[in-house]
């Protein structure tokens, strides 16, 4: 109780409730637009955070994480078009509810869900939160190191059939991490005798460029969609007694969302999936999924908004992010010698409740906002694509700029804004750079500190969290090659089930004589056998 | 029955159009990467094996390249068609924008924050093909506001223009503070 009263007093000041205000209406907008998304918005006002105060610059970046998929849902149920990645799902029960003339429902529905889940999450981590706050101690050196791994690995598996490639992006990551002044042994890294990469490669300049200036150019190289709105009718409130009648779907949704939130690289897009399937199969009516199921809309739209919050956990708790935006609030810790991990945890737990308390008003002020201003927000969706780009181009100079006022972090950014915008158009994921680049560091730190007092090298894996930490990642890597396997075995018969003809008759006629001459043989010995013969052979029945 | 690759080509997941290229890039760039570890990086003695300042960079370059060449090896299609060099055509074509990025990033110094960001929203807006007053307004007042919020309330680290300079005393103070 008196974490929660000393909380409430780190968020009782004007730039708090003003960074809340924005951060929540902000990020609505953002997420309302497709085509801006709150990674593009992060990037870009992450500099400008610096010159805040942790509190005020983290609950700017959590108010935009946290609610752009509240607005997210808008343009997903009105255009079919989801205004940020993880509002996929919503577009498959969203849309066809407004195509029948319900899309007041399904945003009244959406909304109602997404509040359901992010209150859900935000109370279950303040809940948890001293029991994490025993816990988080228990990781040294060593498995911090293994915390990060085990994020590294699931972040390349989790993209299904691109793990390969995902790994290499990853080690790319953990290259530019590398790139400059080693700080232990002062020596340089790939710097090419070039003054400019002593210093590295800085994390918000590719960040910038993979995320905001490849998206500018992706939409300034796009066409402009022709978007028809569908006039809104019916009460905002109906969504709310809608979702008390589903109350097992939204707290299993939620449920899933809090836990897979809080695993490493796995994120908004597996606690959906995991929860849709869930609705679908205890449904009483499996069949109305992806045509305008209740169920199917709050499964969805529950799931992805209980994340935002544990998604935190392995951030304040171990210092690990999970995902490329909590990768991106990161860098604000670092700039206020703030270091995130046990220590936070142990000696700042208001300062981690009071974030937690800030996503919780954060949910409330977005409600709010929504159900009295949907009308006028979706307008927003009518903006063009292109000068979409432009805008995020000139917001882009704002964010990598004002970082040292160098021409050549510009270059580097662009550079890596074309990088991006090739990864988009091969549909190749930019996510694995950003926390190649962050848990490489946070691994590179944690072997050298945990290997300092290791002989053996099981010594690594001695203590229980480790071990359990091991034996995870050894079991992820077996699933994970089981999955291969039967990738594989399946691409092998999906094959041959399509040959339509025999490619080498020879070969096939060499297997039958061979097949032929063996089959012989044995009858033969059988035969002449004197003291063993076949039990098929008609004379031994006899 | 190696030869035939259409299952993996329907399996493959995203466009096949460009990948080659990417994948080959890739490679070969992560190649000379590694032939450069010996070079670019140092071997210290007495210091353990986990600890080298090599350590990284060569986990990290080996990382490249194997799992690179593994991505390229199980590409479904490794060769060059036409609709390979439609896709190339489309990322050279984005160096446009960063050329018009790079010309902004280069003027602000000179031309100032406030004159420099109007001007390009301005003449971007009508390069996309904008030319109504509507949008063109928009565009300026939208660069106003853009300056207006960071460079006038979060005071975000923009110089102030050189032109500035040519201003009156207490207006050009206003001005490479504000604008």
């Amino acid at each position: 109780m008196d974490i929660l009263f000393e909380a409430f007093q780190v968020l009782a000041r004007w730039d708090v409730m003003i960074a809340l205000l924005v951060g929540s209406v902000g990020g609505v907008l953002i997420g309302a637009i497709p085509g801006v998304g709150p990674a593009v918005a992060i990037a870009i006002l992450l500099p400008a955070t610096f010159s805040m105060d942790p509190i005020v610059g983290l609950t700017v970046l959590l108010g935009i994480y946290g609610s752009s998929m509240y607005g997210g849902a808008i343009p997903a149920i009105l255009i079919n078009t989801p205004g940020t990645a993880v509002n996929a799902l919503t577009t498959y029960d969203g849309y066809p509810m407004t195509s029948r003339g319900e899309a007041r429902r399904a945003l009244s529905l959406a909304y109602s869900a997404s509040f359901y889940g992010g209150v859900f999450s935000v109370v279950c981590l303040i809940l948890f939160a001293p029991v994490l706050a025993k816990i988080a101690p228990m990781f040294g050196s060593r498995e911090i190191f293994l915390a990060a791994l085990l994020g590294l690995i699931l972040v390349v598996i989790a993209h299904r059939g691109q793990s390969l490639i995902a790994a290499a992006l990853a080690s790319f990551g953990i290259f530019l991490h590398t790139v400059g002044l080693e700080p232990v042994k002062y020596t340089k890294r790939f710097t090419f005798e070039q003054s400019w990469l002593s210093s590295g490669v800085d994390l918000i300049v590719v960040v910038l460029g993979l995320f905001a200036i490849s998206q500018a150019i992706f939409l300034l190289r796009g066409e402009d969609e022709k978007i028809r709105l569908t006039k809104l009718r019916g009460g905002m409130f109906q969504g709310m007694r809608e979702l008390s009648r589903h109350p097992r779907v939204a707290t299993v949704s939620a449920t899933l969302g809090v836990l897979m939130g809080m695993i490493p690289g796995v994120g908004e897009f597996t606690a959906q999936f995991l929860s849709y399937t869930y609705a679908q199969r205890t449904s009483e009516r499996p069949d109305d999924f992806g045509h305008g199921a209740s169920e199917g809309l709050i499964a969805a739209e529950t799931s992805n908004n209980a994340v935002p919050a544990a998604a935190m956990v392995p951030l304040l708790a171990l210092g690990i992010p999970g995902e490329a935006l909590t990768a991106m609030m990161l860098s604000v810790f670092y700039v206020h010698n703030v270091v995130p991990g046990p220590q936070l945890f142990q000696n700042q737990m208001d300062f981690v409740v009071a974030l937690y308390l800030a996503l919780l008003i954060l949910n409330v002020l977005v409600l709010i906002f929504l159900l009295f201003a949907t009308n006028q927000l979706i307008k927003v969706v009518k903006i063009p694509n292109r000068f979409l780009g432009a805008a995020i181009l000139t917001l882009s100079f704002v964010g990598v700029y004002s970082l040292r006022n160098s021409f050549t972090d510009c270059l580097v950014a662009a550079c890596f804004g074309v990088f991006g915008f090739v990864l988009k158009r091969l549909s190749l994921p930019a996510v694995p750079i950003v926390l190649g680049m962050v848990l490489g560091g946070i691994m590179e730190v944690k072997l050298r500190a945990g290997m300092a007092r290791v002989k053996e090298p099981f010594d690594f894996i001695d203590r229980p969290v480790a071990m359990i930490l091991f034996i995870m990642i050894i079991g992820v890597l077996l699933l994970h090659f089981r999955y291969v396997w039967g990738e594989r075995k399946s691409l092998k018969e999906a094959k041959w089930l399509a040959k339509h003809a025999s490619t080498n008759f020879g070969a096939q006629m060499s297997r039958r004589r061979s097949f032929l001459s063996t089959e012989r043989g044995k009858t033969l010995r059988a035969k002449r056998s004197k003291y063993a013969p076949r039990s098929t052979d008609k004379s031994s029945r006899r | 029955m190696s030869k035939d690759r259409s299952e993996e080509v329907r399996r493959f997941s995203g466009p096949l159009r460009g990948q080659a290229l990417f994948a080959i890039v890739f490679v070969v760039a992560a190649a000379l990467l590694l032939s450069q570890l010996g070079s670019e990086t140092k071997w210290m003695k007495g210091t353990k094996f986990f600890a080298q300042p090599r350590f990284w960079p060569a986990v990290s370059v080996i990382g490249m390249v194997v799992f690179g060449g593994l991505h390229l090896w199980k590409l479904p299609r490794r060769g060059f068609a036409q609709v390979d060099v439609k896709e190339w055509i489309i990322w050279f074509k984005a160096i446009e924008f960063v050329l018009w990025f790079l010309a902004y990033v280069l003027l602000v110094p000179i031309l100032g924050y406030l004159p420099m960001t109007v001007a390009f929203m301005l003449l971007l807006t009508y390069r996309l093909g904008y030319r109504d007053r509507f949008m063109l307004s928009v565009s300026a007042a939208f660069g106003v506001a853009v300056v207006l919020v960071f460079k006038g309330f979060l005071n975000v680290k923009i110089p102030g223009g050189a032109v500035y300079e040519y201003l009156p005393g207490a207006l050009r103070t206003f001005f490479i503070i504000n604008f």
